[in-house]
């Protein structure tokens, strides 16, 4: 039941991730188009605009309500979860249906059917409220994602059995939701500047729509090596924040089982798959490393201690980052330890709720204290051995190598673009154009890779620390998840086949009167 | 009023002046007929609600699973 679940839940997540980063990017690269349109006033660039306006819409409305599929798995397959996290995951996307879906939904009606209806500057404005209300929904859903990998701003409720939200503002501005936002949505600003790229590097192949594709080539260009930076800046903050509070997914990320000081970033390795937590056997068939980076990206200093596997199963080292649990400051626990406390933390809600029927109210108060004191451990309770908390070290690592290389690789691409349309010769570097073109499907690669590294790092937990997917799952049998599992891939493979022809065929048609045949 | 009028004339004359869409909306009301239609109401009740009907009952409900699952 649980790994059906979970294969559903990563199934649809990963369908629905095709749709949204098209959607976050390419809302802002047609607002900065509309814009250069409306101060110049040259007609040429409004036919750009309406042209890469109709792509966004197509994405746009094969994608919209697929993510609806992920809030039906709550309540039916993760029902433990959906009221253990209470308010705290409801609020976000509350406020995400409110203002942030009505404002889109409202200036995408203005965005699309507006041209002749209202005035420049109002359509305008439409535009960049349509690409800001976009990026807002994927606020909200952000937060909910990062306060599962940082539970923070809560306090457990032993009576409602929920988790109760105790500082909006720490949920909302905590830096596991600030970089997960940020790095999120500059990934999706990128793959939509490669997307434009990339179909007019198509165009500028078929000698279609010149002027329109090298236009269309200098917004995304410069669009996407700005946010291509700032996409590797994010990458660093999350990478920072998942040394404070995931050193576990950290540690698989860099295939690190023995922990080291001035520790060395993996650049390039290939790990041994016979390697398990505990035995001595090298992680690495090959490895080519920088000395001492993993150091200075996940802890700020050359000299810290980054964690290995081993070490966060065996505890017993003084942590880098003092943000840690009180009793862990001067040495960490063992999982086996951890395991202890979360048992201990489980049988005071037993407890506590005995002693609370049974009217017992200093047993009661004495067991919500033991509640309290243990509950960081929460999760560690349903946890059969200490190896349990060990992801997928293999798919974390290669997923998180692949999305590196590919983000490093897309700078380059857009300053080699640059380059050649700068000299004005784009049109005759016919291999840029192939690469361009092909290198579309790569955006893609990475972002799904980068999600990979998020929600498969983090196992076992739903919701770090406190409540791993074993106690998270409901109570049902595993054909109707099996079945919907079955469904949901026939459905979402014929949206993706419609939307890829459909957008072909407009592609193929190519902007109306616009740009020089 | 007149603005009432003004919105009404830009979905309308939106929505009838659209060549793209076509498709496109049949492509959109398929898929929403199958997942509010098909998988919502067949596939997907919400657990504790079908099951339940107050709070306290669904918490008591889940509070026990959290208790026996350890």
């Amino acid at each position: 039941m649980v790994d059906w679940s979970r294969a559903q839940f990563a199934l649809t997540a990963i369908y629905h991730w095709l749709f949204v980063p098209l959607t976050l990017g390419l809302s802002f690269i047609v607002a900065i188009m509309e814009t250069v349109y409306v101060r110049t006033g040259n007609p040429e660039w409004k036919k750009i605009t309406k042209f890469w306006m109709i792509l966004f819409g197509i994405n746009f409305a094969i994608g919209v309500a697929t993510g609806i599929i992920l809030e039906f798995q709550f309540g039916t397959n993760w029902s433990n979860y959906s009221w253990f996290v209470g308010d705290i995951f409801g609020a976000p996307l509350a406020i995400e249906g409110i203002m942030a879906f009505f404002l889109e939904s409202t200036f995408i009606a203005v965005m699309f059917f507006g041209w002749n209806k209202v005035s420049k500057g109002f359509h305008l404005a439409s535009s960049w409220l349509t690409a800001i209300g976009a990026n807002l929904s994927a606020l909200w859903i952000l937060v909910a994602n990062a306060w599962m990998q940082d539970p923070t701003g809560m306090w457990f409720n032993p009576d409602t059995a929920r988790n109760e939200m105790i500082n909006f503002w720490d949920i909302l501005f905590s830096p596991m939701a600030v970089n997960k936002f940020l790095h999120t949505i500059s990934n999706g600003y990128v793959i939509a500047s490669l997307f434009v790229i990339g179909i007019s590097a198509w165009f500028l192949l078929n000698r279609r729509h010149q002027l329109t594709a090298k236009r269309s080539i200098l917004v995304a260009a410069i669009f996407g090596i700005i946010t291509s930076v700032f996409l590797a800046f994010t990458g660093d903050g999350s990478a920072y924040t998942v040394a404070q509070k995931q050193p576990m997914k950290l540690a698989a990320m860099e295939g690190l089982y023995k922990g080291q000081t001035g520790a060395g970033l993996v650049a390039f390795g290939i790990l041994n798959p016979s390697k398990k937590p505990g035995d001595s056997e090298d992680p690495y068939l090959m490895k080519i490393e920088v000395p001492g980076l993993l150091s200075i990206l996940g802890y700020r200093n050359v000299k810290a201690f980054v964690p290995g596997v081993d070490d966060i199963i065996n505890g017993g080292y003084k942590p880098w980052f003092q943000e840690i649990h009180e009793e862990e400051k001067e040495m960490t626990y063992s999982v086996a330890q951890k395991i202890e406390k979360g048992k201990l933390a489980i049988s005071a809600l037993r407890d506590y709720k005995t002693a609370s029927k049974a009217g017992d109210t200093i047993l009661a108060k004495f067991s919500k204290q033991r509640l309290e004191e243990n509950f960081a451990w929460f999760g560690y309770g349903y946890l059969s051995k200490p190896e349990s908390v060990v992801p997928n070290v293999q798919l974390t690592f290669y997923s998180f190598h692949l999305m590196v290389m590919l983000g490093v690789y897309f700078i380059l691409l857009f300053i080699v673009v640059l380059y050649y349309l700068n000299r004005g010769t784009i049109e005759k570097q016919r291999w840029l154009l192939w690469i361009a073109l092909w290198t579309i499907p790569l955006g893609y690669m990475a972002s799904q890779a980068g999600w990979v590294v998020s929600e498969v790092g983090r196992q076992p937990w739903v919701i770090q620390d406190l409540l791993p997917t074993i106690a998270a799952v409901s109570m049902i049998g595993s054909a109707s998840v099996k079945t919907t599992f079955w469904i949901f891939a026939a459905l979402f493979t014929v949206l993706l086949i419609a939307e890829v022809m459909i957008m072909v065929r407009q592609i193929k048609i190519g902007p109306k009167d616009g740009g020089q045949k | 009023m007149n603005l009432f009028k003004r919105i009404w004339d830009l979905y309308y004359d939106g929505f009838r002046a659209m060549t793209v869409g076509k498709k496109l909306w049949v492509v959109i009301l398929i898929k929403l007929f199958i997942i509010f239609f098909v998988l919502k109401l067949f596939f997907f009740p919400n657990f504790l609600n079908s099951r339940f009907q107050s709070d306290s009952e669904k918490g008591d409900y889940v509070r026990e699973q959290l208790i026996i699952r350890e």
